[in-house]
C-alpha cells in the first residue's frame, strides 16, 4: 500500500483542517497554563504583578495576537463544521465560507493587535 | 500537436509495496491518455507489466492509478492536461495493498461498501405496482446527485482520514448510503444510519473534501457525507438511533 501522495493535498479546505487541529491543540496546551498563571494571584499579589511584567515583553505581545488570532479561527472553524453538520456542504459555497471564517479570525486577530497599540 | 520524435518520459510502479519506479520513455500521440502510455509499455517494452482496465470510456471504473501524485481515472485522462513537460509519474492507486505494479486489491474497498449497507433493501415485492417516485422530490434530488458512482476508488485513494483510520468506510461507501437513505422506497433507513455512524463512519470525515476534488464523475461524498450527519443527529434527537 503506499500513503496519499503530498502533491494530492493543495486545497483550502485542507487547510482549513490544518489550522483547526493545530489551533486546538495550542489552545489544549495553552489553557492551563493560562490558568496556572492566574493562579498565581492566590500566592499574593506580588507574584501575579511579576508575572504580569514578565508578559509585556514583545515577543509574548506578539505571541498573544497569534494565540487571539488561533482561538478566532477555531471558533470560526468550528462554526463552519456545525453548519456542515446541520445545513449541508454545497460546493458552490464552500470557498466563500472558508473566506469568511478566516477574514473573521484575522479581523479579530487585528482588532486585538490596534487594542495593544 | 505533439512532434512526432517527442518522448514522453514516464516513470511506472513496479512490483508490490516494496517495489520501485522504473523509467520507460514512451513516443508522444496526439489525444494519448495516460492508459494509452501503460498500454504502450506493456505492448512494447514489457509484457508482464500488470494493470487494470476494461472499457476505456470512463464506465468501469476499473482503470484508476495515481498519475503525478493524483488518484485519476487514466482511460479519460488525457497526457497533454497532466503532463505539460512530458513527465509522467504512475503509481497504483493509494491506500488500497498492492498486488503487482499498477494492481490494487480492491477488496476492502467494496467490502466497507457492504459495511456500509449499501444494498438496496425493497417494502415491495414483485407482485407490488411499480413504486411512483416523483423526479422533483428533494429526497430523490439528493440521491440522482450522488448516484452515478462508477466504484473507481478515486476518492477512496485521495481520503487521508482513509489511511489514517483504517476502519474509516471511506467517501464511496457513504456515498452509496446516502442515496439509499434518501430512496423512499428502501425499508432500512434506521439500520443503514446505524451502520454509518460513529468513528468509522461519517463523523471521521474531516471535510478535506479531496475526494469531492478528484471523483472523475463530479460527485460530491463531501455533501453526501454532511448528509448523513445531518441526519443521523435528527434521528438521535428523535430517538431512533
Ligand atoms: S471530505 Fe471526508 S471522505 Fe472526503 S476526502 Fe475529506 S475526509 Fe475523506
Ligand atoms: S464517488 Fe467518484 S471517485 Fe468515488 S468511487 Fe464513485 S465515481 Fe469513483
Ligand atoms: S477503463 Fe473503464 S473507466 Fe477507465
Amino acid at each position: 500500500m503506499i500513503r496519499t501522495d503530498w502533491r494530492n493535498r493543495g486545497h483550502s479546505a485542507y487547510w482549513a483542517f490544518l489550522i483547526h487541529r493545530i489551533s486546538g491543540l495550542l489552545l489544549a496546551f495553552f489553557l492551563p497554563l493560562h490558568f496556572l498563571a492566574l493562579g498565581q494571584a492566590l500566592s499574593g499579589e506580588s507574584a501575579l504583578d511579576a508575572f504580569l511584567a514578565w508578559t509585556e515583553r514583545p515577543l509574548l505581545k506578539l505571541s498573544e495576537i497569534v494565540l487571539v488570532f488561533l482561538l478566532a479561527a477555531h471558533l470560526t472553524g468550528g462554526l463552519r463544521l456545525l453548519s456542515i453538520e446541520f445545513v449541508g456542504w454545497h460546493r458552490e459555497s464552500q470557498k466563500a465560507l472558508l473566506a469568511v471564517a478566516g477574514g473573521v479570525a484575522a479581523f479579530c486577530a487585528l482588532l486585538y493587535a490596534l487594542n495593544l497599540a | 500537436m505533439p512532434r512526432p520524435e517527442q518522448l514522453l518520459h514516464t516513470r511506472v510502479w513496479r512490483g508490490g509495496t516494496d517495489g520501485q519506479f522504473q523509467s520507460y520513455d514512451v513516443p508522444r500521440q496526439e489525444s494519448q491518455t495516460v492508459l494509452d502510455v501503460v498500454t504502450w509499455i506493456q505492448r512494447r517494452v514489457d509484457p508482464s507489466l500488470a494493470y487494470r482496465f476494461a472499457c476505456r470510456v470512463g464506465m468501469c471504473g476499473s482503470c484508476a492509478m495515481t498519475v503525478n501524485g493524483l488518484p485519476r481515472w487514466t482511460c479519460r485522462t488525457h497526457v497533454a492536461r497532466v503532463a505539460p513537460d512530458d513527465r509522467l509519474e504512475i503509481a497504483p492507486l493509494a491506500n488500497l495493498p498492492i498486488v503487482r505494479d499498477l494492481v490494487v486489491d480492491m477488496r476492502e474497498f467494496f467490502d466497507k461498501w457492504r459495511e456500509a449497507k449499501g444494498q438496496f433493501v425493497p417494502t415491495a415485492t414483485r407482485h407490488d405496482p411499480i413504486a411512483r417516485v416523483c423526479p422533483d422530490s428533494p429526497a430523490r434530488r439528493a440521491a440522482d446527485a450522488a448516484i452515478q458512482c462508477i466504484g473507481c476508488a478515486v476518492c477512496y485513494a485521495s481520503c487521508d482520514v482513509v489511511a489514517w483510520n483504517p476502519k474509516y468506510l471511506g467517501p464511496a461507501a457513504l456515498n452509496r448510503a446516502w442515496t439509499l437513505v434518501r430512496d423512499e422506497r428502501d425499508g432500512e433507513r434506521r439500520q443503514r444510519l446505524s451502520a454509518v455512524v460513529g468513528d468509522a463512519g461519517c463523523h471521521a470525515c474531516h471535510t478535506h473534501t479531496l475526494c469531492t476534488e478528484r471523483c472523475p464523475m463530479h460527485l460530491s461524498p463531501t455533501t453526501s457525507i454532511a448528509g448523513l450527519k445531518r441526519a443521523a443527529a435528527i434521528a438521535a434527537l428523535r430517538g431512533e438511533l
